[in-house]
């Protein structure tokens, strides 16, 4: 008998692992070797035809915290998560709760708001090319009408990052609304009653008894929006090419740059385990704390 | 009061979506108007198609969109075996290390295939891979995301039809096939639906991968047929980004509902 749940046990197991071979060879190609190879390299200097690569330790590291370009793209990036997040998320749920309530047009409302989300973000910055152009733009010829000066928004430091935020932010809130929109239809009916009964505002309803409730919603969206602030660089293709002057340069463009322009993959293999790091970070607070804290069904 | 503000709340929520629209809109207006009439904002000028005769004669758009087309359905069907085989193992097989391996797999959540660009790039170019349509879609076949949907899916299915398909003399692959993935249906819509907006506009990898008209995606293709030093006027760009966006952004519009519904089911487990 025994060896009878011994054997369907055995079975199981190799009846898993088959099922999970295909699934195991590919995230190990793609994912787990990569990671690791990426670390490897980080540590090897550039092999060039004179002299090939050699092990330099934490060399390739030192540069990279050397280097103000470096300094300037984290920095921008860190400006990018810390705009787009916060005001993607609030336009979302401002979006979310106007589009759940009870307004004419809604469905308009909810297509407009939801439709940039399945553009590509190559044809998002083309259709957004025709607001920042110098002179032709939208935003030149709204500004001329109140005899604004000419801005050319992509071409110079100090607006080149917005004009690409905004192209984000444009991109996301539609996005993220629908989880706040499907949060919002869980909320009990019973619960405004409640509150209507007790005389309490709408104001006061929304904010001491729908924000709570959409907390773990916005946790969610929140980690979201991380992942996307690192990921979204492809309007950088087309906008600015991270310039001027690196003005708009993001930490994933930087890192195709040094691999794929100048070829520097030692660099860039660096740069991506610091990425990874802090990927980690995000993954290991959100796994650990935030699933425990916030888990309710 | 309350009037009042409910009046000033569905204003804004309408100037909001107007806003929102407007790129778009205004891109649709310009793609079928001359450059000059499209930024003299000159509303009475006549329709014309021009725009797309000349984009559709400056690129090879059908081969781009028939790119396209075999990279979505490439990886989605790549996804589904690989996901559905490893959600199975995941939801309804014990075997020892499954949990372990169970977070590695929740790891690549978070491990993106974008960041990992030159070394996933290596990788295809030694598979030799380069250049092909399949070593544009491997990295995102395996996906993480997809394992944890389907493993979702199926453990919600009841163990008595499980139970009921062995005794009707089912074996394992019988009873994923029969049972498990006829259930899973909605999941498997939502998936496709998520997995083929999501490539149909991919363009980092792609570009890094792709090298020839031949594989390169309408992304890739667009993004090059737009560069300045092509010295293309931003209406004929317009006509092109309209024409590309079109097949994703019309089946949208058609089944909004059904979209809306794939990425809440995805996204909230």
């Amino acid at each position: 008998m025994a060896d009878h749940v011994n054997i369907e046990r055995r079975r199981q197991a190799i009846y898993g692992w088959i099922l999970l071979s295909p699934a195991a060879i590919l995230l190990t190609a793609f994912a787990f070797y990569p990671s690791l190879a990426t670390l490897w390299s980080s540590f090897f200097s550039r092999g060039t035809r004179r002299r090939p690569s050699e092990f330099i330790g934490g060399e390739n590291y030192a540069d990279l915290f050397s280097d103000p370009t470096f300094w300037k793209v984290v920095t921008n990036n860190l400006i990018y998560a810390g705009v787009t997040i916060p005001v993607s998320i609030a336009i979302a749920l401002g979006m979310a709760l106007w589009a759940n309530s009870k307004i004419p047009a809604r469905g308009f409302v909810r297509t407009a708001y939801f439709t940039p989300t399945v553009l590509p973000m190559i044809a998002a910055a083309n259709l957004w090319l025709f607001f920042y152009t110098p002179g032709l733009g939208v935003l030149d010829q709204i500004g001329s009408l109140f005899g604004l000066p000419s801005v050319n928004w992509l071409g110079q430091p100090e607006t080149a990052l917005w004009a690409v935020i905004i192209v984000t932010i444009w991109k996301e809130a539609g996005f993220f609304m629908i989880f706040y929109l499907a949060a919002l239809q869980t909320i009990p009916e019973d619960l405004k009653e409640a509150a209507d009964i007790e005389g309490a505002s709408r104001w006061t309803y929304t904010r001491r008894i729908v924000l709570p409730l959409l907390m773990p919603t916005t946790l969610f969206i929140m980690v979201n929006a991380l992942i996307n602030s690192v990921k979204l660089i492809d309007h950088l293709f087309i906008l600015t090419k991270g310039g001027p002057n690196d003005a708009s340069k993001l930490i994933l463009y930087y890192i195709w740059e040094m691999a794929f322009a100048f070829f520097d993959a030692p660099h860039a293999a660096a740069m991506t385990i610091l990425v990874l790091a802090v990927l980690g970070i995000v993954a290991g607070i959100k796994f650990s704390y935030l699933d425990k804290r916030t888990h309710y069904q | 009061m309350s009037a009042l503000s409910r009046h000033i709340e569905t204003l804004g929520a309408l100037l909001l979506a107007v806003i929102w629209i407007s790129p778009l809109v205004f891109a649709f207006w310009a793609a079928f108007h001359t450059t000059s009439d499209a930024v003299n904002f000159n509303v009475a000028a006549p329709w014309t198609l021009d725009n797309f005769r000349t984009a559709w004669a400056g690129a090879p758009w059908l081969r781009y969109f028939v790119n396209t087309f075999f990279l979505v359905t490439v990886i989605l069907i790549g996804q589904f075996v690989i996901t559905t085989l490893a959600g199975f193992a995941f939801a309804k097989v014990q075997f020892p290390g499954r949990d372990f391996v169970f977070i590695l797999v929740l790891m690549q959540l978070f491990i993106l295939p974008e960041v990992l660009i030159v070394e996933n790039y290596a990788m295809v170019s030694r598979l030799g891979l380069f250049d092909t349509i399949l070593g544009v879609g491997m990295p995102y076949m395996a996906s993480a995301f997809g394992i944890f949907l389907m493993r979702q899916a199926f453990k919600g299915v009841p163990i008595e039809l499980h139970e009921a398909a062995r005794v009707e003399g089912c074996g394992w692959f019988g009873i994923l096939w029969r049972v498990y993935v006829p259930l899973a249906r909605p999941t498997y819509l939502a998936y496709a639906l998520v997995s083929v907006s999501t490539h149909w506009n991919n363009f980092l990898w792609p570009l890094i991968v792709t090298n020839s008209p031949d594989t390169r995606p309408l992304t890739v293709g667009l993004s090059i047929f737009g560069a300045p030093e092509n010295g293309v006027d931003i209406s004929v760009i317009s006509a092109a980004t309209m024409m590309s966006v079109a097949p994703l952004l019309i089946a949208f519009l058609v089944f909004q509902r059904q979209f809306v519904q794939a990425f809440l089911r995805a996204g909230i487990k």
